[in-house]
């Protein structure tokens, strides 16, 4: 065990990932020397050299198109995309190519190798274009796996196993915990299971549902709650795409209450696909509506980032509403 | 840390030059006059006898499963089609070239580098009825082939993506240490799509061996080239990546055999690019969906019909003695009744198992879309008469 930061637990995987497996390439802009504008690649150039951890031009459709290909011919691509605010250039890549491919040739071709880096969320004062959380968007799209994790031990588990994964992986780091969030991570390979939520504390009177660097808030929301008795069960989602229902429907028939929270808009947020499918697995077991906590309808604004956040504070009042419905 | 200077290379003046189009004079390559006679001193590449009969009986059964399928479409029979008339030496030319690990990543009317790897008229057949056989299962409209075992990937309809692919595929290739290149086949219209830009300009700066070809056939569906782009053509972008380029008559089989042969042999020996533009026209309609009488005149198509690749190269293998009306009448014949014969066995095969709907979305099917396989089959056991195809075996 060693203490690490998100970044440097990330870094541990892409170091372990490249030892073991000579075809595994890092690439993407200002990853190579420098080591990326978080420093989430640091070293690997040095340690496997320049043709396998390498600066692109800075062309998102160019890095997601070249990582497909390589992706096809049996490599094993670790793309990254600088902020998930600049992902969307790659969107015809990713939602026609990446996703699609297996499919498309019947199983003869496929992109399974591949993993998609990117750091995405709030609260680091990165106004409209450097905080966006844009994991709906590629919900929507079969052939997609779609992992968050929201501690240095998760991300290094977790992107181990998405870069072995035989299926595309998106991978979105939450970035303000990229320096934030400090944990014993083990120096040896490990992976964590991909499409599995985490019951991360039991509760008896609500589930609160969230991932990645929501999780904090949502805790500090079932702390607040517990001093006014209420008992909160709390679930880490970690994968959004294919999504652990089961765990999450187990919880609410239990608890009778479903708040889910993210930072991304409201409206067709993933809360509504979690909120419409746990409706119909427990009707009957419901106390109060399901509650979604979420970003607001809005760009995300710089002056008003700590009203538009999804806080604590409106977790907890969401909390109460559902227990006293 | 490494010391550099962006203007080392920078010339001085102290005049306000403006640079204008057309400074870069690109001439086009070519060996075979229209009659098929050599263009002046043109030195020939060396081609057997038996290289030149499998080019020439390639470009005839194209143009032959073109017209039949067409018909097909037209009857009915299947869905869409898309013809490569006046293309075919661009394509079947070019892949003559490659060798058989070669990728072969191509738009969507490279049905004769296909060809000329070894598809088969069956395997035509299964992939346009979309039928169970077909390999990539029928899950793509007719002319969406892909083979694996003749390293050809599996094409898809946005335009351009393939480009950037490309170059991804050639890297993983040069990493491999495996002797072989990726050809990537696309039109001057692709060619404005932002991944055009994308795919060139990555694999000239991380010296990807990959052969962009671009068949320059004058329209995209109607829009005429003037109307895509102002520069002179592609082959002027490719200077400007740095890429090394050839611009080659697209209707001379000889000269676009030359060229690949050359761009082959500079990506797999100095790990680079190579972009040819090959100049040619589409004599046939965009697809079955299109009606070419709307942008373009019959005069200008009968001023291209005079410069048809089949016929050049035909007149070609005759001035060499290796061609024979009688045998080359034979063969179109024979390849006739073959496509006519596999057309109706291909029509009776079924299409896939209801079950292989939710396969390959994953390497196996999760959860949700088990669920709703179950649904739908249990849906499908209620209405068989509303769906024919898959109620007979659930």
């Amino acid at each position: 065990m060693a203490k690490m930061n998100m970044l440097q637990a990330v870094n541990s995987a892409l170091i372990t990932a490249m030892t073991e497996n000579e075809k595994v390439m890092v690439f993407g802009e200002d990853v190579g020397h420098f080591g990326g504008v978080f420093r989430a690649t640091s070293n690997l150039q040095e340690k496997f050299g320049k043709a396998r951890c390498f600066n692109t031009p800075l062309t998102e459709q160019g890095i997601i198109g070249f990582a497909n290909g390589l992706a096809a011919q049996g490599s094993t691509p670790v793309a990254e995309i600088q902020f998930a605010d600049y992902i969307f250039p790659a969107f015809d890549q990713i939602v026609n190519e990446t996703a699609k491919w297996r499919y498309r040739s019947g199983g003869q071709f496929s992109c399974g190798s591949l993993t998609i880096r990117t750091p995405y969320g709030g609260g680091i004062s990165g106004g409209l274009y450097h905080s966006q959380s844009p994991e709906a968007f590629f919900a929507h799209v079969p052939g997609l796996k779609i992992v968050v994790p929201r501690n240095p031990y998760q991300a290094k588990g977790l992107l181990l196993a998405a870069i072995r994964d035989d299926n595309p992986v998106l991978f979105m780091e939450p970035k303000r915990l990229y320096r934030a969030s400090v944990g014993d991570v083990p120096e040896h390979d490990y992976t964590l299971a991909l499409g599995k939520a985490e019951v991360v504390q039991a509760g008896s009177d609500i589930t609160l549902l969230a991932w990645g660097a929501q999780m904090e808030v949502i805790e500090k929301a079932a702390a607040m709650a517990s001093q006014d008795g209420i008992s909160c069960e709390i679930i880490d989602l970690c994968s959004i795409l294919p999504w652990d229902r089961d765990t999450v429907a187990a919880s609410v028939k239990k608890t009778g209450r479903l708040l889910i929270n993210h930072e991304a808009p409201r409206t067709a947020g993933f809360a509504s696909e979690i909120a419409a499918s746990i409706q119909e697995a427990c009707f009957l077991h419901l106390e109060s509506p399901i509650t979604r906590v979420c970003g607001l309808d809005t760009p995300y604004p710089l002056a008003h980032e700590k009203e538009y956040m999804p806080d604590h504070l409106k977790t907890y009042e969401a909390i109460k509403r559902c227990v006293h419905f | 840390m490494k010391d550099r200077n962006h203007l080392s290379n920078v010339g001085l003046t102290n005049q306000v030059e403006v640079i204008s189009n057309g400074l870069l004079d690109i001439p086009m390559v070519q060996l075979l006059q229209a009659d098929g006679s050599l263009h002046g001193d043109a030195t020939l590449p060396d081609m057997s006898e038996e290289l030149a009969k499998k080019i020439l009986h390639t470009m005839q059964y194209i143009r032959i499963l073109d017209e039949r399928m067409v018909a097909a479409q037209r009857q009915g029979r299947i869905s869409f089609y898309l013809a490569c008339t006046g293309e075919e030496a661009s394509t079947i030319g070019s892949a003559a070239a490659l060798e058989p690990q070669d990728m072969i990543m191509s738009q969507y009317r490279e049905q004769g580098a296909l060809a000329f790897r070894g598809f088969t008229t069956e395997q035509f057949m299964n992939q346009m009825f979309s039928n169970e056989k077909e390999l990539n299962k029928g899950r793509q409209m007719p002319i969406h082939y892909g083979v694996k075992d003749l390293n050809f990937m599996t094409i898809s309809s946005p335009l351009g993506t393939q480009i950037p692919q490309a170059s991804g595929y050639a890297y993983g290739q040069k990493m491999a240490g495996v002797p072989a290149v990726t050809i990537c086949y696309f039109g001057e219209g692709a060619a404005s799509e932002g991944d055009f830009h994308a795919g060139m300009n990555m694999a000239a700066v991380l010296n990807c061996p990959v052969i962009f070809l671009c068949r320059n056939n004058g329209y995209a569906i109607s829009t005429p080239s003037e109307e895509q782009f102002a520069g002179d053509g592609i082959a002027s972008r490719g200077i400007g990546y740095g890429i090394k380029t050839i611009r080659v008559d697209g209707n001379d089989v000889m000269a676009v055999y030359a060229a690949t042969a050359k761009a082959r042999q500079i990506a797999l020996t100095e790990h680079c690019p190579v972009l040819i533009e090959a100049m040619t026209y589409r004599l046939a309609a965009h697809s079955t969906s299109d009606d070419p009488t709307g942008y373009r005149s019959k005069d200008e198509e009968e001023r291209w019909r005079a410069k048809d690749p089949v016929q050049r190269f035909a007149a070609w293998m005759q001035s060499k003695g290796w061609y024979n009306e009688e045998e080359s009448k034979a063969h179109i014949e024979q390849t006739r009744q073959e496509v006519l014969s596999q057309l109706k066995q291909v029509e009776k095969v079924p299409v896939c198992h209801i079950n292989e709907i939710i396969n390959d979305v994953y390497d196996t099917p999760p959860w949700h879309l088990k669920e709703q396989l179950a649904e739908l089959k249990a849906h499908i056991a209620k209405y068989p008469e509303a769906y024919p195809k898959t109620a007979g075996r659930l």
